[in-house]
């Protein structure tokens, strides 16, 4: 029966209605349905609301990134790089997940993000790279590039922080199985993290350079 | 302590309350009321969370919900300055507008890392209970002042481009949080056991191959559901990991654990549900099509669960 919540959601995202609607459309049913009082829901909600303040952080940094932008950041990021010759949106794209996934791998997790990295820096960068090899960016393939960008930062996040002894998940899996009496090591389970953290880098740094290929066809180098 | 997570609450809440004033006094916004109530509401919850009621505050989160379900929040138009001007402004500062945003992370670590247990008279310099958090406020806080010294801006100017900036971002700044939220309910009503109930239902006990293909495929699928890779990871170790894979086949539980959660990190790559990392940078880069960076993920994220599910069966069938 509280699977309904569930099942709201994935109507309401298939039917496009604003999710923020739907999330709460569902949290507020799968309460009522699991018989938990109507005061208590909203209880909760405001207190798990409360506590997870901690994720809408990027707000701190609109000032910065916002007053940087008026000024010309993102044209700046885009000239540096089509300076470089031979650049190309996947090779930008490609670097990026490697600082950002070995960064993440030494617990340097706060080294990227798409407010404060991504939309100042690094797709502007990649967009740049565009503009200098095809001396045009559609809106579609701008779009397509930009996706990219965010793309390349969670990839490389993702399956770079679990090889960082200290972060989260590992502790958080390794206080999972002391407390059912199952021998377990960190650092032992970081490590065996490293063979998918290399084979993610490997598969997008190939998907990276299909979509230069891809972007070639699309829009043709100026050298031709 | 001396900085605390609640100061950069509190910062996080003018930031926002000085958005919702300009988009009060804008009459060229015809839902000037509705929009400035919603984040003046917004700001209050970031603002005096701790101190106002749960209750309260869920209110509070209803109807900032019922504002976004009535068209409420309408975005302002903001006049796009012309290439030439911001080009002019560009060659004034050229390289050293990078100096403010490489600063951003800069200090954070520098913070997280460095200023981690330091105590100042006895008290903590940083909230323990999340440097980062406070490390990265007092970052961007620094950042600020820098950039506003270098561009000649002010307050009152950086204030404007954050209103720009979460104007176009919209309700997708709610999401996060709100999603959060959907998860305690779910957990508190028992998704979580009946989800792992089904999926032990169809485990079939003998063959190891297709218990560790339920197993990682439990791990993705649960945290498209759940949105959160943590939520699941005890939820399907406790179903199946313990009893099948450790107790029955002889697993190493370290490297069950490396790799489920990779696992899970590939669900996390495509599902809506993890707002933070798909819809907002999709509304913070201006895309039309709000699953345009999930679409992206895909194809990556299912390599690597197909890589994770054959690596975690070699490794438990060789008794490496």
């Amino acid at each position: 029966m509280v699977l309904i919540g569930v099942l709201l959601i994935m109507i309401g995202f298939v039917l496009r209605f604003n999710s923020a609607v739907v999330v709460t459309v569902s949290a507020l049913v799968t309460g009522m349905i699991a018989g938990i009082p109507i005061t208590s829901i909203i209880t909760q909600f405001g207190e798990a609301f409360t506590t997870n303040r901690y994720m809408s952080i990027l707000i701190v940094t609109l000032p910065v990134i916002g007053l940087l932008e008026k000024n010309g950041l993102q044209q700046q990021a885009s000239k540096v790089v089509s300076k470089i010759k031979a650049i190309t949106v996947g090779r930008v794209l490609t670097m990026y997940l490697l600082i950002r996934e070995v960064g993440a791998a030494l617990g340097l997790n706060s080294l990227g993000g798409h407010p404060q990295t991504v939309r100042p820096l690094i797709a502007p960068m990649a967009e740049g790279a565009a503009l200098s090899k095809y001396g045009k960016l559609p809106e579609k393939e701008q779009q397509e590039i930009r996706a990219h960008a965010a793309a390349t930062d969670n990839i490389g996040l993702f399956f770079g922080e679990d090889i960082f002894v200290a972060v989260g998940a590992i502790l958080l899996m390794n206080g999972f199985f002391e407390q059912n009496n199952i021998p377990a090591d960190p650092i032992s389970m970081a490590l065996w993290g490293i063979p998918t953290a290399i084979f993610a880098f490997i598969v997008h740094a190939i998907r990276l350079r299909m979509f230069d290929k891809k972007l070639d066809k699309r829009l043709g180098s100026r050298d031709q | 302590m001396i900085f605390s997570v609640e100061m950069i609450y509190v910062l996080m809440g003018i930031i926002v309350l000085g958005c919702s004033l300009y988009i009060f006094t804008d009459r060229t916004n015809s839902r000037r009321l509705t929009t400035g109530s919603f984040y003046l509401i917004y700001s209050i919850t970031l603002m005096f969370g701790k101190i106002i009621p749960p209750f309260y505050i869920g209110l509070m989160v209803i109807i900032m919900v019922l504002i976004i379900a009535g068209g409420g929040l309408k975005k302002s138009e903001h006049v796009e300055e012309s290439i030439t001007v911001k080009e002019e402004r560009r060659k004034r500062l050229g390289g050293r507008l990078f100096l403010p945003a490489i600063l951003i992370p800069i200090l954070t670590l520098a913070g997280s890392k460095l200023l981690d247990g330091v105590k100042i008279g006895g008290k903590a310099l940083l909230d323990p209970s999340n440097v980062t958090m406070v490390a990265l406020g007092l970052a961007c806080l620094t950042a600020i002042i820098f950039a506003m010294v270098m561009t000649r801006g002010t307050p009152a100017g950086a204030v404007k481009e954050s209103r720009r900036l979460l104007e176009s971002i919209g309700w997708a700044v709610l999401l996060p949080q709100l999603l959060a939220t959907l998860g305690t309910i779910y957990t508190n009503a028992g998704v979580g056991t009946v989800v792992s109930k089904a999926v032990t239902a169809i485990i079939p006990e003998g063959s190891l191959f297709w218990v560790v293909v339920i197993f990682c495929l439990g791990m993705a699928i649960f945290t498209m559901i759940m949105g959160n890779a943590f939520a699941a990871f005890p939820v399907m170790a406790a179903g199946i990991a313990i009893p099948f894979l450790i107790n029955q086949f002889d697993a190493n539980p370290n490297h069950i654990a490396a790799i489920s959660m990779f696992a899970g990190y590939c669900g996390t790559l495509m599902t809506p549900m993890a707002a933070n990392f798909n819809i907002v940078p999709a509304a913070l880069l201006d895309l039309k099509d709000k699953n345009h960076v999930i679409k992206v993920q895909v194809p990556t994220a299912l390599a690597v669960l197909a890589f994770n599910i054959v690596l975690m069966y070699l490794l438990v069938s060789l008794g490496v």
